[in-house]
């Protein structure tokens, strides 16, 4: 873990998560890191900078573009005793190598009635309203989220990118690690805060007139929109793991404040928004003021030209926006 | 045809292997035999539920290639895969309770044919996905040269999977990693309903695997002696450190894709002319001509008595409890 004493800056979010690989492979040599351009070129992004030269590519290794063939290598080492981190370099790419996450990591365990285990990472990131294209900038984590076997973390922030990733290492079931690339610069406040593990979602505002449940970059997209609104006080919860769930901390939430709206980065449309609103409904429904809402992007491709991505992905007018509807509903 | 041709080729050793080993691979070879028939019988019984698919006709394939492997060798199979479990040294007991649904099954009821698995005997599954196993086995083997303990993978997939993503990736990252993987293409000439026949332009499978630098060997894979002593030597060579090899394994499907199969695409005359080819009786014959007579008979005797022991305990064994069906989610 970076020390905060040791530099005049807290470690962005970037430095977090190389900062947790370069721990736990220190920490168990059976911890080894593949994916395209992740070794000698240190990332697309940078993430795993440092990262080959420290450990060699025994352990940090630079892959051909044959997701697919990476994703079932990394679930057969798995299972073989080592503990894979494969990265995905674009959350759009899992769809091309869907096969070993989701018919063969999720399922293995059960399947084999407990006989293996699959200790695998699937790291990735995504963040769309940098003209990445239609290909390069959606948020799936519904899709992995809907698969039973696969634990899911989205983190917003440095702290719980460190913490999480740290978990999903740890864990002896496979997670997709979903990161932010447009959190990646951002340096953590409040490094020093207590970890929590995966499925505790953590209460970033609190406040009466309503309950904000979010994850990702939405987090801080959500806190700019409150700045925005000085009259509106918040629940504002990061669920940090969308599986698993912490349905408790959301309903307990929605039940003192009596009025609920979930905003996602990912389209609306049979989006993870859907099932927030199911649980709450189930949780809280005699306790609600208005009907519960959801903001998320809007059902189309990621356009390119900035100014139609800009009025295709939710941001902190449109939250705003959306707060104002669920305190009129 | 890559220049380099010559340096692919994989020399198997030219000695049959010795009547002791021959008969304890017939004896592999029987307890599959007999496996199969008896899965085909408590299929129609209504036993065996979903789908399930036999290797009748494919068993010097599986007995042979697991035949040389250490029980901490690493395999990955197919939705045919009872019979490379079965030689792997996996428990016919707890496999038919397993495709019966209950919970002393090798995985508990919740795998299925499809499913098989046993992590302590390295079998890292059958797969219910075409060419799922061939990456899989690629990092089991990219494991083991971590380890550096000679361990090795064995791949088997049809030759049906050949065309898919999954096995070109494999092959691709076998190469890159130089690990000790054997793909062990079992061309058994049908790739579900469609004859392999033509079924791909080009020359043979053969040229794939040396396109990719992959020595590559063409075995006939009903004779048990020729697929043991060529994945004998892809085997040492893998664990020497010498990297991946491909064997296509040329053999045949007596049965249909699955059971039930009406198999209205079967090319008349083909199995006639495969039954004079059958693997146990070429065995049989074999230990015949060096003195031993009816071997096979009194080995496939012995393994039928084993698997209707193994169909009894299995009717008798319980079905997982209903309130358990969350157990193993694991996430």
């Amino acid at each position: 873990m970076p020390d905060p004493t040791a530099t005049a800056k807290p470690p962005r979010y970037l430095d977090a998560v190389n900062a947790a690989l370069a721990d736990e492979m220190r920490a168990d040599g059976s911890v080894i890191a593949l994916g395209v351009d992740i070794g000698r070129g240190g990332g697309a992004y940078g993430v795993t900078r440092g990262l080959f030269e420290e450990f060699g590519a025994d352990r940090v290794i630079d892959t051909p573009i044959a997701e697919a063939g990476v994703l079932g290598a990394a679930v057969g080492a798995a299972m073989a005793g080592q503990r894979p981190v494969a990265e995905v370099m674009y959350m759009d790419f899992v769809t091309v190598c869907l096969d070993p996450i989701v018919n063969q990591a999720a399922k293995l365990r059960y399947m084999t009635g407990g006989g293996v285990t699959v200790p695998i990472v699937f790291r990735t990131q995504t963040g769309g309203g940098r003209s990445g294209g239609a290909q390069h900038s959606q948020s799936l984590e519904g899709i992995l989220a809907h698969i039973p076997g696969l634990d899911v973390y989205c983190p917003s922030d440095a702290r719980d990118a460190y913490d999480l990733l740290v978990a999903a290492i740890r864990a002896d079931h496979p997670v997709c690690f979903v990161e932010n690339r447009r959190l990646y610069g951002k340096r953590a406040d409040g490094w020093e805060r207590e970890a929590l593990p995966p499925g505790r979602a953590r209460l970033v505002r609190e406040g009466a007139d309503l309950t904000i449940v979010t994850w990702g970059r939405m987090v801080p997209e959500s806190i700019a929109a409150l700045d925005a609104l000085p009259d509106v006080a918040a629940d504002l919860i990061d669920l940090r793991t969308l599986a698993p769930l912490d349905v408790d901390t959301v309903v307990e939430s929605v039940r003192r404040t009596g009025r609920c709206l979930v905003v996602h980065e990912a389209v609306e449309r049979f989006g993870p928004g859907g099932e927030l609103i199911s649980k709450v409904a189930e949780g809280a429904l005699f306790d609600l003021d208005g009907p519960i809402l959801r903001h998320g992007a809007r059902p189309t491709p990621v356009p390119y030209s900035p100014g139609l991505e800009a009025a295709m992905l939710p941001d902190s007018e449109g939250i705003g926006a959306a707060i104002a509807r669920t305190l009129e509903g | 045809m890559p220049a380099e041709d010559e340096d692919l080729k994989i020399e198997p050793a030219s000695a049959p292997p010795d009547p002791e080993t021959l008969r304890e691979r017939l004896r592999t070879m029987a307890r599959i035999r007999a496996f199969e028939e008896q899965v085909g019988r408590q299929f129609r019984e209504g036993n065996v539920h979903g789908f399930v698919h036999t290797s009748i006709g494919q068993e010097a394939v599986a007995a042979g290639s697991c035949g040389v492997l250490d029980r901490d060798d690493f395999i990955t199979t197919t939705h045919r895969g009872h019979g490379h479990c079965l030689a792997k040294g996996a428990d016919p007991e707890p496999m038919m309770a397993e495709l019966f649904g209950r919970e002393t099954g090798t995985c508990h009821g919740r795998g299925g044919s499809m499913h098989l698995a046993d992590a302590s005997l390295g079998i890292l599954g059958a797969n219910g996905i075409v060419g799922a196993g061939v990456p899989i086995a690629v990092g089991a083997a990219l494991a083991a040269r971590r380890e550096q303990a000679g361990r090795v993978a064995l791949a088997f997939f049809g030759e049906g999977a050949v065309h898919c993503g999954a096995f070109h990736e494999g092959m691709v990252l076998a190469v890159a990693w130089q690990a000790p993987v054997v793909f062990i293409c079992e061309n058994n000439h049908y790739a579900e309903f469609t004859p392999s026949t033509g079924a791909w332009g080009g020359p043979g499978l053969l040229e794939r695997a040396s396109a990719y630098g992959v020595p590559a060997l063409r075995v006939e894979g009903n004779d048990v002696g020729k697929v043991e002593a060529a994945v004998r030597a892809a085997v040492n060579s893998a664990r020497a450190g010498a990297g991946p090899a491909f064997l296509e394994m040329l053999t045949y499907r007596m049965g249909g894709h699955y059971e039930g199969d009406a198999e209205p695409y079967r090319v008349e005359g083909e199995r006639e002319e495969w039954a004079e080819r059958d693997p146990i009786a070429a065995v049989d014959a074999t230990l015949a001509a060096a003195g031993q007579d009816g071997v096979a008979k009194a080995l496939l005797e012995e393994a039928r008595q084993e698997m209707e022991a193994a169909v009894r305990n299995a009717l008798a064994a319980p079905y997982p409890e209903p309130e358990a069906v969350m157990e193993y989610v694991g996430a």
